[in-house]
């Protein structure tokens, strides 16, 4: 019964993805490819869909491969499996953590975790962006009009607050930046 | 009745975060911060951070997961539901209309270069949070060795391609949290000892 292997499946998925999209991958792949839902390609080319529409990866791929298995009925009962877990755990763990937080001992735990989760998601930042304005194995390994726009979205960003006191809306930035590359790119 | 308008703004707050949550959790906490922090009050910075932190260690995507929490700190499950609903919404009919003709989608070159440029902004904004949650921060020796240890050691899996647990990294880091804590409370209490 299909409707039960993609609520199944997709419950699976959203239960074990640990460590954001990139982590969740390696058990996507095993959880899909078992059903024979999509193929390797197809996968592939998926993820690219996902990289470049809004909405978690884990998310879209649970959109597409239910609607493309069972319909819009696939599409909404594998989407809401894939949420079902993370939306209790965070419940659940959100609720225990009240009072936990407070905890001298916690605290001392988050001391450590927080700079280190910020110096994971800086690196993750500036690891984007490296991939992005230079490939390493091109005979000209850096675009400069990537470089461009990553220099002209960079001193909207952080340049704005201090010059203008106002600050840049990470939206405003988002659309801006799609502008930017179809200015640099089509012309 | 205000229940219903919260839920309502919840939804609708939700729906346009989620409309422009792309590349991933990061390049969400910028989002986030900026509309439920700052714009709208629905939590405080250390509220973000500690989301960001259990996110990471639990699964499921940080948009979702962030969704799920301010939702219930307004309003409860009904809230939680609402704003968890509202963040995908987006995404399923954008996907769900991918999904009916998918193979020519990435091959229009107006599309194609739009996504390049948003690209390079996810990383900026990548950055962005990652700057936020440095101003807010402890800034002792302690703090900022850890910080430099993740960030080498993310930066120099993500370019090399090593395949590096990022839970891994952020339970160490705990661990080394909770054991400096000991080593003062032990110290403080054999000086107050000799007193």
């Amino acid at each position: 019964m299909i409707y039960v292997d993609l609520f199944w499946g997709f419950l699976r998925v959203g239960l074990f993805a640990f460590g954001g999209a990139y982590g969740a991958i390696p058990l996507i792949r095993e959880v899909v490819f078992s059903y024979g839902w999509i193929s390797e390609e197809g996968l592939t080319q998926m993820i690219a869909v996902s990289e470049s529409t809004p909405g978690p990866i884990m998310v879209n791929l649970a959109t597409y491969i239910g609607s493309s298995q069972a319909g819009i009925p696939g599409a909404m009962l594998a989407t809401f499996a894939v949420l079902l877990p993370s939306f209790f755990i965070t419940l659940l763990v959100m609720a225990a953590l009240k009072t936990f937080f407070e905890k001298p001992y916690v605290q001392a735990i988050l001391r450590g975790v927080t700079p280190a989760i910020t110096g994971l998601i800086l690196a993750t930042g500036i690891s984007v962006l490296i991939k992005g304005c230079v490939t390493f194995t091109n005979p000209q390994p850096i675009h400069i009009r990537a470089v461009t726009i990553a220099a002209i979205l960079a001193a909207v960003m952080f340049g704005a607050k201090p010059l203008t006191k106002k600050k840049v809306s990470p939206i405003a930035l988002i659309l801006l930046s799609a502008c930017l590359g179809i200015v640099f790119y089509s012309f | 009745m205000k229940q219903k308008r919260i839920l309502l703004d919840l939804f609708l707050t939700f729906m346009k975060i989620g409309a422009f949550t792309f590349g991933g959790g990061y390049a969400m906490i910028s989002v986030i911060e900026d509309i439920c922090v700052e714009r709208k009050k629905w939590m405080t910075h250390d509220d973000m951070v500690n989301v960001t932190v259990v996110a990471e260690s639990t699964p499921g995507p940080i948009a979702i997961n962030c969704a799920t929490f301010v939702g219930s700190l307004q309003a409860g499950i009904p809230g939680a539901a609402a704003a968890t609903i509202g963040i995908v919404v987006p995404s399923f009919f954008i996907i769900f209309i991918i999904s009916l003709f998918l193979d020519n989608f990435l091959e229009i070159t107006i599309v194609a270069n739009a996504f390049r440029g948003i690209r390079i902004a996810v990383g900026v904004l990548i950055i962005h949070a990652a700057v936020t949650m440095l101003k807010n921060m402890h800034k002792d020796l302690f703090s900022c060795l850890l910080l430099g240890g993740a960030f080498l050691v993310m930066l120099l899996s993500d370019l090399l391609f090593w395949n590096f647990s990022s839970i891994l990294l952020l339970f160490v880091a705990g661990a080394a949290g909770f054991f400096f804590y000991m080593i003062q409370k032990v110290l403080l209490w054999k000086g107050g000892q000799k007193k």
